[in-house]
This record gives structure tokens, sequence and C-alpha cells, in this order.
């Protein structure tokens, strides 16, 4: 590769060359994209329903990354590590999209790092701890069902720039349940154990399916969902529950959420000023 | 005006020949990222390019390879603007990038899926997709993982000359 090789590009205009990472100072994600928001579009409506999108995708991605260095198989880390950055990717451009929305202009370095737990409104279920595999694969499932629906919804919506970020997401999270999907059978339909650990996995996601219908309406196309897998999988779907935990999309989280924001959070609290 | 117009062919040309960050022996032309490469009237070169992946870290390297490629041919006012729609699909790779991709040992993507509106099926028969092992032509092939070392490519390998190999999955 000649020594304009584009990665050196990256370098070009920072004087400090001790640099270790590309992490923060990144361009826009919607930079050039028409940002106007829509005559008949509520501003701050848009704005909400982007944050809210934007930190189930973070908080996601941030268990997903804690897999890594510790899945099964290496294949198992790569694959959870990738769908998180595909979440990771539409949380940065639903947060930049709400920055332009609501009117602040503020970045998605604002939204990710510089705010509080109660500020965040991403649905529980997406911030309780890893638990095992089984659990991961459940939740997964019924997480990437959800937010499939709600994006194939979104595809359609009045703001063509969340419409056009919804688009992409449906082709990214269509492989992300299918990957949760064919774990889920394999699991259930697999030893003792892992038919005991599947079930218990489903148990405790289905406790916050209600907060998830509350906040998306899509009911009969997640059970749908569910009930074909668990058939395949020979798992009973258990019944479904209202959880003991206050919505997230009302900011009213579990005890999990600050400590997994502040090792998110930590590094860009220290140091506000930098990029490297 | 016949200033500007070649301006905008020798524009095109450049930013269309640079490389691809994760699969280099891709242009951005070969890979279908490149939306459109305009000059306005000032002299500023306005180039499009649309992300492949919502999450694909390759994006900044690419607007600024783009950008350095124009400004060391002269250009002095250059901007590179993001388009989201219609999004990427792996149709967008033209045949040359697929040739490509096969001759440096990565399978090519068949064609996208297609979907009506509504609900996304769930399929969960095995897959019927045949891919050739771009090492040895078998398509005796097998999927070893659906996630790989970069977004855009699945994990496989070949039952008969036992190789593995990457295949740039359909999006």
């Amino acid at each position: 590769m000649s020594d304009d090789h584009v990665y050196m590009t990256l370098a070009e205009g920072h004087e400090d060359d001790t640099r270790w990472a590309y992490g923060t100072g990144f361009e826009d994600p919607l930079h050039g994209v028409d940002t106007t928001v829509p005559d008949g579009v509520d501003a701050a409506e848009l704005a909400a329903l982007c944050v809210a999108l934007g930190d189930d995708a973070l908080v996601s991605a941030q268990r997903l990354a804690e897999w890594t260095t510790r899945a099964p198989e290496l294949e198992e880390e790569v694959a959870l590590a990738n769908i998180g950055l595909d979440l990771l990717g539409q949380a940065r451009l639903l947060y930049s999209r709400a920055g332009q929305a609501d009117g602040t202009e503020r970045g998605e370095d604002a939204y990710a790092y510089f705010r509080d737990p109660d500020d965040f409104r991403n649905v529980t279920l997406a911030e309780l701890p890893g638990g095992d595999f089984a659990f991961s694969m459940a939740r997964l499932l019924v997480l990437s069902s959800w937010r499939l629906a709600h994006f194939q919804g979104l595809t359609a919506s009045s703001d063509p720039v969340l419409a056009a970020i919804a688009a992409k997401g449906v082709k990214e999270l269509t492989y992300h349940r299918q990957y949760a999907a064919e774990w889920v059978i394999r699991l259930g339909d697999g030893t003792e154990e892992s038919h005991r650990r599947m079930r218990a996995g489903l148990r405790q996601v289905t406790a916050y399916l209600g907060e998830l219908f509350d906040a998306y309406e899509a009911r009969d196309e997640v059970l749908a969902v569910l009930r074909q897998i668990a058939d395949v999988a020979g798992l009973a779907l258990p019944e479904m529950t209202p959880g003991d935990e206050g919505p997230g999309r009302q900011g009213r989280h579990t005890d999990h959420l600050a400590p997994l924001l502040t090792e998110l959070q930590s590094v860009a609290r220290a140091h506000p000023e930098a990029t490297w | 005006m016949v200033t500007v117009l070649g301006d905008a062919r020798r524009a095109r040309h450049i930013a269309e020949q640079v490389p691809d960050p994760e699969l280099p022996m891709l242009t951005l032309a070969d890979l279908g990222v490149l939306r459109g490469v305009e000059v306005g009237d000032d002299g500023t070169v306005v180039a499009s390019l649309t992300p492949t992946y919502s999450g694909c870290p390759a994006m900044a390297e690419m607007r600024a390879g783009v950008a350095a490629r124009l400004r060391d041919a002269g250009f002095a006012r250059v901007e590179v603007r993001t388009v989201l729609d219609p999004p990427w699909t792996t149709d967008w790779i033209t045949l040359e990038g697929q040739r490509k991709l096969a001759e440096h040992g990565i399978a090519p993507p068949g064609p996208a899926p297609r979907r009506a509106s509504g609900p996304v099926p769930l399929t969960l028969s095995p897959t019927q997709r045949r891919v050739e092992c771009p090492r040895c032509g078998s398509a005796d092939t097998e999927e070893s993982s659906r996630f790989g070392a970069t977004s855009c490519k699945a994990l496989w390998r070949c039952r008969a000359c036992r190789e593995p190999f990457e295949y740039v999955k359909e999006i």
C-alpha cells in the first residue's frame, strides 16, 4: 500500500502523533444529509423517539460487548461484537438525528457520554446484566424481533431521515434475529441442561415483554416469532407476566443501568475535551 | 462550462478509484458506495457516499480517503456528504467488484433478498444458498459463522478442498 493509504489521511491535522486509537471526535454520521424537520412532524416527539431507540441500541451494544473474551466460542464473540457494532451505528445515527430535531444541535457524544441514568430512556430489559449465554440469546431474540417490527414500521415515518435509518436497520436486525433464533433452538433442543437454561432465560425475558409492548405495540408479530421458535425448539413459552420494574421509557431504571453507564462514560467524563 | 464538466469527470474518476479500507482490492466505485460527484460553480467538489452498515467503522476512512485524493489532485475545496436513502445493498457491488472479490479468495454475494412490506418473515430452514469455494470452485461448502472479521462478511468452509474462506453476505 502506498504512503497515501487511507488510514494515514486520518492522522492529518492532528499534531499529536502518539495517538493509540481512533475513538472520539468522529465526524457527524449524518454529515451532508438534509436535516430539515418536515412540516407536520412534531420535532420534540421525533427527538424523544430517536433518543429512546438510540438508548436501547447503545445499552444493548454495551451488554453484547461484555461477551468479548467470555463467549463459549470465538465465532460467537465475533458474532456478538458485530451485532453490537451494528447497534452502536444505529445509536450514532439516531442520536445525531435527535440533536437536530430537538434544536440543541448536540452531537452523539453528548447523548452517549454526558447524560445521567435518569435521562436514559431505554427499556429496562436492555440493561439487565448479561446472565448466562441462554439468557443473552433469549434477550437478543426478543429485543431484535421487537426492534425489527418497530423499524419496519418506521420505514414509513414522515421524517425521511428516521425512515432511512430504519430502512438500513431492518436489514441488520433481520440477521440479528436469525442468529438469536438459531441459538434458542439449538439450546432448547439440545441437552437437558441447555434446555433447562434456555427455558429459564425465556422465562426471565418474558417478564419484561409488557414494557416493550407499552413502548411499541408489536405483540402479535413478536409472539408469533417466539411461538414459531418455541415449537421447533420443543420449548414451552412461559406465561407473560407484567414486570416488577418501572418503565425505562419514563426514565425509571433498574439498579443495573448506573454501573453500566459509569463504565461506558468513564473515559469521556475524565477527559471531557479529549480527542484521540 | 467545458472546464467544469472536465473537472467533474476528473473528480469523479479520482473519487471512484479510492480503495475501500477493509476490502482494499475494491475501489469505492466497485463497492457501489459512491453515489455522486459534482463540481459547483465555485469549484467545490461535493462527493456523496452511502454507508454499507450503520456501524461500519470504515466510513470515516472512506470520507478521509476521498477528500485527501481530491485535494492531492488540486481540488482545493472538497466536501464529502453522507446519503442514506436508498440504503446500500450488496446488489450495488459491481460485476467488476464481484470478480475482484473472487480473485482475492472472497466469495461474492448472491442477489440481495427482496422483501415485500409488512413483517419480515423468519426462515428457520437450512440455508439453500449455493456458495462456490473461491479457491477450488466446489459448491460443496458450508457456513461456519454468519459473522466475520468485518460487518459485511461471513465465514464459510469448503468441504472439497478443506479451506476456510470469507463470503460477502447478502444484505
